[in-house]
């Protein structure tokens, strides 16, 4: 158990330093020692080691108990489509400061995520923070804090990236970029990284600024916005006819609009109007579908989010409503990376198995300038220096193991020897129920095949390395 | 710990549970009620049945020391999907709130407590095969445990049907 206590706790640092969540989670740091089902059902904070209760309940803010310990009375941040959650029958728990819809009356967690992959679900992800960057030094910020290689991507094309640390290029959060223009820049960062991400741009952006004069950088937080993503195989189909091909002046045919590209249209509402503002449609997501990621503005509309979601629900045998609990699950099965359990500071790119996200000329050592560049530039050159591998796993039938089980090398199976530990774990429901995890492995345990044991309730179950994602990626791109 | 650990010892159960209908199992149901329905397999006559504040319910056998153990409909629908559950194996000593089982949906995993102490005589072997069993009908062929009760009067502290439901969030 000792040896148990130990691990977690050198995993919870990193995550006490990294409180960030698109799904919920519960808090390890939690001084309730007996959580079973009572709290299971309350979504309640996981439980520490002493007693192996409820393990992974979905949702919940990690570290909320730290981040908003002064204020643990003040109401939840609502988005602008709370009152429609709750017109849906939503079960809505606390997530990242925000009161977010779980799941929705209609379908349960299993029902929703098959309803994604066969069909079309709308995310609400208003909790997310939308970024505005522009001004003469918007790319040049944007390329110390982050490996990508913005200055190649065209205008409305984006990429995902990560904000990186100054000095350890460790992952302070990770989001996706998108080029509006030769010098604006959007993107949207995780809402349980919103205070750490705040700061971080701020101290960068102060600095630049001091440099190079105020008016070098122009940052927005678009509180304005409402963020829904619409995923799945009917989604193009379902938003085609909303398109309003007058008022848009960009192509209104989205067979076009590829994957990580993004247009500004109007859409058509319920009385046949245009909208009064464009939507900022991109053609990505985080389920491993195709699907549009739509901001939506309330500037002279507040209802427009409302009207746009109404008007995506209206053929209830496309489109429904989900929430957290597949939103997890589906972006578990695609292999993506979910901040606070999978990547944290504690990672630079290249640890947590992401290193493409370094742009192929950003490189060379000469150049680079990028935060972390000396760290992570030796970790893509030779992976063989890496300590540890994220990798993909599949456990034999059974309980599944979930975040904060250990992870064993069974080479002598009477004395089996800590080798990793799981970050994300769940029975994956577009596979049947077989046990799908995420972990962080030893280098030399991380080849695909290899064979290891995972601790689930003391007791060892087989598990093999697997490559990712289990669910192939069927993003639209061009033929 | 020591009782946390044997509880969790699943394997030599299956092999008892996989044996079919041995007479030692007692009453079991030579048909089934239809999913969603109350099943009433061991005694048609008014039966003790408690509930705590973990969401299970234990239920008496009329005049007798035996009784099933399972997880309340609230807590079933309120976790989901069950995907897997685990069972105690036969002979299991448990105390007042420890284990007897575990019960694991997609989104969480959550231990099923003993709210009385007692000897396990079986887990429900329809569960190993049809672990939804528990969301189509928790508090009937979806029950968990079946224990020889130590003291039946332990049950007078538990609560009723109706303070369980007070507990409850409306």
């Amino acid at each position: 158990m000792s040896s148990v206590r130990l691990f977690k706790k050198s995993v919870d640092l990193v995550a006490a330093r990294a409180a960030a969540f698109n799904a919920p989670r519960a808090s390890i740091g939690s001084t309730v020692l007996r959580r079973e089902l009572s709290s299971a059902l309350r979504a309640a904070p996981r439980t520490p080691a002493t007693r192996i209760t409820v393990r992974a309940v979905i949702p919940q803010v990690r570290n909320q108990a730290a981040r908003y310990a002064s204020s643990s009375s003040e109401p939840l941040a609502k988005t602008q489509l709370y009152d429609l959650h709750q017109a849906h029958g939503a079960k809505m728990v606390p997530f990242a400061g925000y009161s977010m819809p779980l799941q929705y009356a209609d379908l349960s967690h299993v029902e929703s995520h098959a309803w994604t992959r066969e069909k079309a679900s709308l995310f609400d992800v208003s909790h997310m923070v939308q970024h505005q960057l522009s001004g003469p030094g918007a790319l040049e910020l944007l390329m110390k804090v982050s490996p990508s290689s913005l200055d190649k991507l065209a205008p409305n094309t984006s990429t995902l990236s990560c904000l990186l640390e100054q000095g350890t290029g460790g992952i302070i959060d990770d989001t996706v970029i998108t080029r509006r223009g030769e010098d604006s820049f959007y993107f949207v960062t995780n809402a349980g990284r919103r205070a750490e991400d705040l700061a971080f741009l701020g101290a960068e952006i102060d600095a630049y600024r001091s440099r190079h004069g105020m008016d070098s950088i122009k940052w927005d937080i678009l509180e304005d916005r409402a963020l829904v993503a619409l995923q799945g195989p009917l989604a193009a189909s379902a938003l085609q006819p909303l398109i309003n091909t007058s008022a848009s002046t960009a192509s209104t045919d989205l067979s076009t609009l590829y994957f990580g590209q993004c247009r500004e249209l109007y859409i058509t509402l319920a009385d046949g109007s245009a909208s009064p503002s464009p939507l900022l449609i991109s053609r990505t997501g985080y389920t491993g579908e195709d699907g549009f990621e739509i901001s939506i503005p309330t500037s002279g509309a507040a209802d427009l989010p409302e009207q746009v979601v109404n008007l995506l629900l209206k053929d209830s045998n496309t489109v429904r409503l989900a929430g957290l609990a597949a939103r997890d699950s589906l972006r578990l099965e695609a292999g993506m990376c979910l901040y606070g359990h999978d990547i944290s500071t504690a990672q630079t790119p290249p640890d947590a198995a992401l290193g493409w996200v370094v742009g192929r000329d950003r490189r060379d050592a000469a150049t680079a300038t990028f935060n972390g560049a000396s760290v992570i530039l030796p970790q893509v050159a030779s992976p063989k220096t890496l300590k540890q591998r994220r990798v993909g796993l599949t456990v034999e039938k059974g309980s599944p193991a979930r975040e904060g089980a250990i992870v064993v090398d069974l080479a002598d199976p009477a004395n089996p020897v800590e080798v990793g530990v799981v970050t994300s774990g769940l029975p994956s429901p577009s596979l049947g129920g077989i046990n799908i995890a995420m972990a962080y492995v030893k280098n030399g345990f991380h080849k695909k095949g290899t064979e290891l044991g995972v601790k689930v309730r003391n007791k060892v179950r087989k598990a093999t390395v697997v490559g990712m994602p289990w669910i192939e990626s069927k993003f639209h791109r061009p033929s | 710990m020591a009782a946390v650990a044997r509880s969790i010892r699943p394997s030599a159960f299956r092999a008892l549970a996989q044996r079919p209908l041995a007479p030692s199992l007692g009453a079991a149901p030579a048909f089934r009620f239809p999913r969603g329905t109350r099943s009433f397999s061991q005694s048609p006559l008014a039966q003790v049945k408690k509930y705590t504040e973990s969401h299970e319910w234990i239920e008496l056998a009329d005049g007798s020391n035996i009784a099933k153990i399972g997880i309340t409909k609230y807590a079933a629908n309120s976790l989901g999907d069950v995907v897997f559950v685990e069972l105690p194996e036969a002979d299991l000593e448990v105390g007042a709130g420890e284990p007897v089982g575990a019960v694991e949906s997609v989104k969480s995993a959550s231990d099923v407590l003993s709210p009385v102490a007692g000897k396990v005589i079986r887990g429900n072997a329809v569960l190993e095969d049809d672990a939804k069993t528990i969301n189509a009908s928790a508090e009937g062929d979806g029950w968990i445990a079946e224990i020889e009760v130590a003291d039946v009067a332990e049950l007078d502290a538990l609560l009723d049907e109706a303070a369980y439901n007070e507990t409850l969030d409306h």
